[in-house]
């Protein structure tokens, strides 16, 4: 699943040349503050059984809290196709205002 | 319904940080909702995928029950809502200044 969102996105930065990831600083300054509060609600959800994941089809390996290793990748890759998907939309919709141009 | 009350509370979070926290507006910008139509589709086939072969399972205690394409709508609730504040704070770095496009 990580794979298919990454096959999805990850060519903008080569085919329209949106460099988002060139700007790596700005892009994990967008990613972990936002993703934190999500990975503690992921914890919570986890440690009280809202979800479970099938142990079965995930790697096993488990990071802080007993979030799996894939869920952790899920909050870095899915902000990362947000991103190139709206640099991919500003690249080919120039006209449209996205709120950081310079003035 | 758990899940359902705090993914609420996460669109409302995000909806707020973009309108008068970061002030980005993203909401009410045609460059926002055409990329999140985009994103939806993939949404859709991989909230499908993870569901329907049951690699997430959800507790029935926690969700409304109502599905959509197997996924729990919840999980749209939570997908706008992370996706809404990452770009919301993308545009924010970048309006300071940060990693503009060379």
């Amino acid at each position: 699943m990580l794979t298919f969102v990454v096959c999805g996105s990850f060519w903008l930065e080569i085919v329209l040349k949106i460099q988002v990831l060139r700007r790596v600083k700005r892009l994990f300054m967008s990613i972990i503050p936002v993703v934190i509060p999500f990975l503690i609600w992921d914890a919570y959800a986890v440690r009280n059984g809202h979800w479970k994941f099938d142990p079965d089809q995930i790697l096993g390996i488990y990071g802080p809290f007993d979030i799996p290793l894939e869920e952790f990748l899920f909050f870095l890759i899915v902000p990362i196709a947000s991103v190139m998907t709206i640099e991919g939309v500003r690249t080919v919709k120039k006209h449209w205002p996205v709120g950081d141009e310079k003035q | 319904m758990i899940y359902t009350d705090i993914a609420l509370g996460g669109v409302i979070v995000a909806v707020f940080f973009d309108l008068y926290g970061a002030k980005t507006a993203l909401l009410t910008k045609s460059v926002f909702w055409a990329s999140y139509a985009i994103i939806l589709p993939f949404q859709l086939i991989t909230n499908w995928w993870l569901t329907s072969r049951n690699i997430v399972m959800y507790d029935p205690e926690a969700i409304v029950g109502r599905r959509i394409c197997s996924a729990p709508v919840e999980d749209l609730l939570f997908g706008f809502a992370l996706v809404l504040s990452v770009m919301s704070l993308w545009v924010y770095w970048g309006r300071k200044g940060y990693g503009a496009k060379k």
